[in-house]
């Protein structure tokens, strides 16, 4: 017996390493058909460790102080050696997990990957979602720019809008009566430490449970129907080595999207690092224009979009909340004969259409300010037009979810395959 | 197909795949090395410690026989002692009393493995720690019972954390806990009377 | 679809590095040009240094455009400073809001901020204004704290209407200066390039390195790609 084989059964009577490969490689089967929509969960997966390394070799140099944060960021950029490249790997890695995850639940969405019995994997998911925008949000405070922190101040005054116990909220989330050192302090251990950790424990979750159930795939079909005497499904194949190779092209391919950014363009025309973030933090002078980073966009629209009502912004904070929470929902709104969009009928695919052009619409209002394209004439009482746009749009996005259990059961559905299709 | 010829196959493919398995690792594992090193190179000193640890400038006209002067150079106390005749003469006269009377301990740059351990003989630069573990020995540069040291003290420097004692040329004496003589930092002069330290003249 | 996203980002950036922003002269910039940097150094330290910082610029930074420490300290600085320090001054913050009414900004940044078209524009832009306290204003900066350090190379412009100051009205040159117009021109835009090099001094060796790395990544793509290939023949067959 060669060394190396001693050596795995040294480990294998002491920790089941031989059999969690198996487990979860080399005799994990997933269904054949996968295409790209099927790179970004080992993408996000990748960013995730872009994100911890970079951001443990930023722990070294930055200073969680409001008096030298900004410094310390500069120090970084320039006195510390190649610390601009980790920056710009972190800036940069920031805004590409957002993309990854958009797409990764794009996929879901499509295929009906969060139907049963994926309901669980889906809320794991959710919840890693939930998660991110909070680390996102967290971190971004840090660079102690303007934009950091006139983002903070718009999104922590958004707890202020809560009835009764807001304005306190507002004050105990910040532990001041302004954003201050103290709230920049305790923003650093939530994103250096606490997010992190509930991070890591929510996607062990979501790949324990997606290994239980099993992966979806385009068909939306269960491959586990049809197995060989063995009992491996016929239209499975071994995740490794036949996925991890084909993962491998993804991540290269990712890697050089990721390259042209970070050397190329780092600040990508102000919508992954600000222009007005390249100026320190002054409590006393609101910037011109403040729009949180791109990712949070739509969500930012949806809230501009309703009007204050019985003189408070509650009612938008609480349709921002909604527009996320819905998304928990979707497994039970769902009751579609089919998973994927393939075999749906039109009446799906039209409201998807919309649900997406409007969420991109909201993306895009959500940066600019709202006179972005004028006013409507005296008919419509002079009012702007983005804002009616942006109206639309937010009905649309909710629609999209609250009528799901009538259009997808009314759905004329094509029949599904009894295997998977190439 | 006859059994041969696709158990043929089978082994050509194998070792395809095993040349290309091995390629490609042994490319990645090259590219992961290439991925470290701007997270090494991070943890050097930076840009500021650079210039906080840059060369010092000393000017010696002030410096009269005798005296001695404490600069910073790197967050370390750097003597330099303009040492008189009768200081000189006292070195070679304690050779059997101190441990590495010819500098064989690389202490100090090759310019100044000499016997007063210096560039010009009557200027010494040294890096005033102890070499036992690091506290700043004081000055003792009275010869004899003037300094408290003995009546047959030629000068030198004592350490109060555990008594190591040290010459004129910053030798070491026998039978104290430090092991070494002191430490002579790179330096060169940029004229007659200005010193640079932590700086070497290139050859 | 995934390259079609990433197009619509390069267009959105495209059209705003482009845009620069209505009203902004474009300042036509080599950031490649180490030479016009060194003129916009020495300009920075002549008349810039005096009110505002680069406090995380250091000058021995300029020897990544080929200056010796040497050279640095005898043409860029006064006084006892070293070539490691950083470009401060001794202004006290008290006393500039007194004078300006606000403390000039720190310059490290400033083309990251503002970008260069601003700037370029903004230091052509000034007139005299007797209604302003410093006897300056700016019609890209209305009412600016600033007052015309650069008049006497520039000459004195003012308002061609004569009226309020407005953003963006023209003016009309009312005394010439030490330069002609092409000539302050080009020595406005020295300084900002200057400016633009302090903003992110890296971004030469990020673009270098740039290049190796995708390089290498496209062999990577070749290699995995072949991986994947071989090991798919089983699936496809």
């Amino acid at each position: 017996m060669s060394f190396a084989k001693s050596a795995v059964k040294w480990v294998d009577e002491r920790f089941p390493l031989s059999s969690f490969l198996k487990n979860h490689l080399t005799e994990y089967y997933a269904p054949k058909n996968f295409n790209f929509w099927y790179f970004f969960g080992s993408l996000a997966l990748l960013v995730l460790v872009i994100q911890i390394v970079t951001g443990i070799f930023l722990t070294m140099h930055y200073k969680p102080d409001a008096a030298q944060a900004f410094a310390s960021v500069e120090y970084i950029m320039r006195d510390v050696p190649l610390g601009w490249l980790i920056r710009y790997i972190h800036s940069t890695g920031a805004s590409m997990f957002f993309i990854v995850i958009y797409l990764h639940m794009f996929r879901a969405l499509i295929y009906g990957s969060y139907r049963k019995p994926r309901e669980l994997l889906w809320l794991f998911g959710m919840l890693i979602y939930l998660c991110l925008m909070a680390e996102a949000f967290f971190g971004y405070l840090l660079p102690w720019g303007q934009m950091s922190y006139w983002g903070a101040q718009v999104i922590i005054n958004l707890f202020a809008a809560v009835p009764f116990i807001g304005p306190d909220l507002a004050v105990w989330i910040r532990g001041d009566y302004v954003v201050s050192d103290a709230t920049l302090n305790r923003f650093f251990a939530f994103h250096v430490i606490a997010i992190p950790l509930v991070l890591l424990g929510l996607i062990a979750c979501h790949l324990v449970a997606l290994h239980e159930v099993g992966s979806n795939n385009p068909d939306g079909i269960d491959i586990k129907k049809h197995k060989d005497k063995n009992g491996k499904p016929l239209d499975g194949i071994a995740f490794h080595p036949y996925y991890t190779v084909k993962d491998l092209v993804g991540v290269v391919v990712f890697l050089m999207v990721f390259t042209l950014i970070v050397f190329f363009a780092p600040e990508m025309g102000g919508y992954f690092l600000e222009h007005n973030n390249f100026v320190p933090a002054d409590p006393l002078r609101t910037p011109d224009h403040i729009a949180p980073v791109w990712y949070f966009t739509p969500f930012y629209s949806i809230l501009r979009a309703i009007p204050p009502m019985f003189g408070s912004q509650f009612p938008g904070v609480v349709a921002m909340g909604l527009a996320v929470f819905v998304l928990f929902l979707m497994p039970w709104l769902d009751r579609g004969a089919v998973r994927s969009i393939r075999y749906r009928g039109s009446l799906y695919k039209g409201w998807l259409s919309v649900f997406v052009l409007s969420f991109l619409t909201l993306g895009y209002l959500g940066v600019k300010p709202t006179s972005v394209w004028g006013q409507f004439g005296a008919w419509l009482g002079g009012a702007d037009r983005a804002v009616v746009v942006a109206q639309i749009c937010t009905a649309v996005y909710f629609l999209f979810f609250f009528l799901m259990p009538w259009y997808t059961k009314m759905d004329k559905t094509k029949p599904e395959p009894e295997r998977v299709t190439l | 197909m006859t059994k041969t010829k696709e158990k043929f196959m089978d082994e050509e493919t194998t070792r395809r795949r095993r040349i290309l398995v091995i390629g490609t690792g042994a490319a990645g594992v090259l590219a992961g090395l290439g991925a470290s090193v701007p997270f090494i190179s991070s943890m050097a000193p930076s840009a500021k410690a650079r210039a906080a640890g840059a060369p010092v400038e000393v000017e010696l006209t002030g410096l009269e026989p005798g005296m001695m002067i404490t600069v910073e150079w790197r967050g370390k106390p750097v003597w330099v002692l303009h040492r008189t005749p009768s200081m000189l003469a006292s070195l070679p006269e304690i050779i059997s009393k101190v441990q590495d009377p010819s500098s064989q301990v690389p202490m100090q740059p090759k310019y100044a493995m000499n016997e007063h351990r210096s560039i010009k003989a009557k200027y010494l630069v040294l890096v005033g720690i102890c070499t036992h573990l690091g506290c700043s020995p004081s000055q003792k540069l009275e010869i004899g019972g003037a300094a408290g040291m003995g009546d047959d003290w030629k000068g030198g420097f004592f350490c109060p954390c555990h008594g190591s004692k040290f010459d004129l040329a910053g030798r070491v004496y026998k039978g104290v806990p430090a092991p070494v003589n002191l430490e002579v930092p790179p330096h060169m002069y940029l004229s007659e009377d200005s010193l640079l330290i932590g700086e070497e003249k290139k050859a | 679809m995934r390259s079609n996203f990433f197009f619509l980002m390069f267009v959105i950036n495209y059209s705003f590095a482009a845009g620069g922003g209505a009203g902004l002269d474009d300042a036509k910039l080599d950031p490649s040009d180490g030479l016009s940097i060194q003129r916009g150094a020495k300009t920075f330290v002549n008349y810039c240094l005096g009110c505002h910082e680069a406090s995380y610029m250091r000058f021995n930074r300029l020897g990544d455009l080929g200056l010796s420490n040497g050279q640095i300290k005898e043409f860029l600085i006064f006084g006892e400073k070293k070539v490691g320090d950083t470009m401060v001054n001794a202004m006290d913050r008290e006393d500039a809001e007194l004078w300006f009414g606000i403390v000039p900004p720190d310059l490290s940044v400033i083309a990251r901020s503002r970008g260069p078209d601003w700037l370029y524009t903004y230091l052509r832009s000034f007139y005299q204004d007797d209604k302003s306290t410093t006897g300056w204003n700016n019609t890209l900066f209305p009412n600016v704290g600033m007052p015309h350090i650069l008049w006497e190379l520039q000459g004195i412009r003012e308002l061609e209407a004569g009226e309020a100051s407005r953003l963006g009205q023209k003016t009309v040159t009312k005394m010439e200066g030490a330069l002609n117009q092409t000539e302050y021109d080009s020595f406005v835009r020295d300084l900002v390039n200057y400016l633009v090099f302090i903003g992110e001094p890296a971004r030469t060796l990020r673009v270098q390195i740039g290049i190796v790395i995708l390089f290498v990544l496209s062999i990577f793509l070749v290699l995995t790609w072949v991986l994947k290939k071989e090991y798919w023949k089983d699936v496809n067959q």
